[in-house]
């Protein structure tokens, strides 16, 4: 079982052990659409199986990770049903997942409330007009849900937003900050330290542990931006106990 | 009135734990749960209930404690200097704490995570499923002063148990597998990772344990170019200066620093309880050899009720013999245990 250790192969998608109780399939080594959608895809794949031993199911970027029992379920067999799954059908073209919802959240761009978004804008080559209006016409999807409770990594944005992380982190950016990097909007889902730049603030929580529904948001869900005022922002915060912080809330057929 | 926990003085970081929320990675909340999974077994053994049952977990400090009705306590993890009243308490041990008196329990002698289980379990209530504080998500909190827990039904009476436990906190070596990124790693590299001794860093947490070693750093190639991945508690990163950072229950979800492998949980307490002046050493084993060792670690803690024997006391150590067993009450080593969830 040895040779499972190392993965070797250089195409995808490729299986490869995670700890004892655990296997990665990637589907790229970089961000892709086709990449983030197939692996939204096994994953529900494998989740509809109802395999015994599998303990869950869950996807990063562009990969499925399964937890299973090793006790109960050896890797050699699971990586064999998971190869055969993977063999099945052409896992980029896969549907996206169902009930995808569109989630408008109103956000204040710049201000004191979110000081980075002048050398975000500069960063990306544009005007704060010619940003904002960037922001608030692009449609990102969440591609995956990760590293903090609910907290959703969302893209692609347009080319002009592929800006580095800093090298010094921000040392504490708030609950509801809208920050950017590499194309990607995050909104935070708890007070943190970031490398991303803080550019637009609201009041949407990721998180909300003593709701019904305590993640919001989930892959394939689309958000976009409403840019609103402090004002706002700040009536908004003052009439809404429900984490929602205003934003409208459609499915998408 | 229901039985309940008062806390009169509490260390920097005391919290509730348990095993924690399995299950929702895919939401990016980590399992959480108990630093010292093998004390929560332990605990539970000792008091005969359980090992789904919640308990204070006490990072490096110990508090002050009393509960409103007689309860049996169980201590594990970490020793520290323990007395009801001003009698001390013998460690990895079922006692008696009656309704009034006082519980102090000090600082940590050897290693991190001490453990106060209480007979029926700490009953608050349950958030996502599960009691355990998660402080990195903000679930629950470090409990302070004059907070007050509900304790669960507890049908059982016997205390006067110990056991002895599992060596865990004077580090030694620590297995790891290889993971999706250790062929990042230069085969040199790995090697001198195992030949290293590491100590962990003092200002670790429930999140991760950095540890400090001398020499070069242990750099991967490429690794600035890394799409952010999965993580799962034993992972070991390194973090851009080339120091080892080993993921623990509260870890984040996923994380874009490359992994030179992946702690097998039987030896990942012996991480989370290294303390000052214990030494650590990696060791690479195979899969297969690591499930087996998986297996002979989750029989050994399905056995451990029956690894439990009656707390042997010194007469002479008593001041008054009569009372003392009044307040201890029955003891049997041999009773059915209820068997959890």
């Amino acid at each position: 079982m040895s040779q499972m250790n190392v993965p070797t192969a250089t195409e995808f998608p490729r299986i490869a052990p995670v700890g004892i109780a655990g296997l990665l399939v990637s589907f790229a080594d970089r961000l892709s659409e086709p990449a983030n959608r197939a692996a939204l895809a096994l994953r529900a794949a494998i989740e509809a199986e109802g395999m015994d031993g599998i303990e869950e199911v869950a996807t990063s970027l562009t990969s499925t990770f399964i937890r299973f029992d090793p006790l109960h379920l050896d890797h050699a067999s699971l990586t064999a049903q998971i190869q055969a799954l993977l063999d099945s059908q052409d896992w980029t073209r896969a549907d996206l997942p169902q009930g995808r919802r569109h989630f408008r959240i109103p956000c204040v761009f710049g201000t004191d409330l979110a000081p980075q978004f002048d050398e975000a804008a500069a960063a990306a080559g544009l005007s704060a007009e010619a940003a904002i209006e960037s922001l608030t016409t692009a449609r990102p999807r969440v591609l995956t849900i990760g590293f903090a409770p609910g907290q959703p990594y969302t893209g692609q944005l347009d080319p002009a937003w592929d800006i580095p992380r800093q090298t010094a982190l921000t040392p504490r950016v708030p609950e509801g900050a809208l920050v950017v990097a590499i194309r990607q909007l995050i909104i935070f889902s708890a007070p943190t330290q970031t490398g991303w730049r803080h550019i637009g603030q609201t009041a949407f929580r990721c998180f909300r542990p003593e709701a019904e529904e305590p993640f919001a948001l989930r892959p394939g869900d689309e958000i976009s931006l409403r840019a609103i005022s402090p004002a706002e922002l700040e009536r908004i915060r003052a009439e809404d106990r429900s984490g929602q912080g205003g934003a409208d809330v459609e499915v998408i057929r | 009135m229901s039985r309940a926990l008062i806390i009169h003085r509490a260390g920097p970081q005391v919290t509730v734990q348990d095993r924690g929320r399995p299950g929702l990675l895919g939401q990016g909340l980590s399992q959480g749960g108990a630093a010292d999974p093998v004390a929560l077994a332990e605990g539970a053994a000792l008091l005969r209930q359980p090992a789904s049952h919640a308990a204070l977990e006490m990072a490096g400090m110990g508090g002050a404690f009393e509960v409103t009705q007689d309860t049996r306590i169980a201590l594990t993890g970490a020793p520290m200097a323990a007395s009801i009243d001003g009698q001390a308490l013998a460690w990895n041990a079922s006692h008696l704490l009656p309704a009034g008196a006082r519980l102090e329990i000090g600082a940590a002698q050897r290693g991190i995570y001490g453990y106060l289980h209480l007979g029926g379990g700490v009953a608050t209530d349950p958030v996502l499923g599960a009691r355990a504080a998660h402080l990195a998500a903000g679930i629950g909190r470090a409990l302070g002063p004059d907070a007050r827990l509900p304790l669960g039904d507890d049908p059982r009476t016997e205390v006067g148990l110990t056991l002895d436990p599992e060596p865990r906190l004077a580090g030694g070596t620590v297995r790891m597998t290889r993971s999706v990124q250790t062929g990042l790693f230069d085969p040199e590299v790995l090697e001198r990772f195992q030949h290293t001794a590491f100590a962990r860093d003092a200002r670790g947490n429930r999140m991760g344990a950095r540890l400090e070693f001398a020499g070069a750093p242990f750099a991967a190639s490429g690794q600035l170019s890394i799409l952010s991945e999965v993580i799962v508690p034993g992972d070991i990163q390194m973090t851009g200066d080339g120091t080892p950072f080993v993921l623990l229950p509260e870890c984040q979800t996923t994380g874009g620093y490359p992994r030179i492998g992946t702690v097998i949980p039987a030896d990942l307490p012996k991480i989370a309880q290294a303390g000052p002046g214990v030494f650590l050493r990696f060791v690479v084993i195979e899969l297969a050899e690591a499930v087996e060792v998986h297996r002979r670690h989750m029989a050994m803690l399905a056995k451990l009720p029956g690894a439990t024997r009656p707390l042997l006391r010194d007469p002479a150590q008593m001041q008054d013999l009569l009372s003392y067993q009044l307040i201890s009450g029955a003891i049997s080593g041999h009773e059915d245990v209820e068997q959890g969830d």
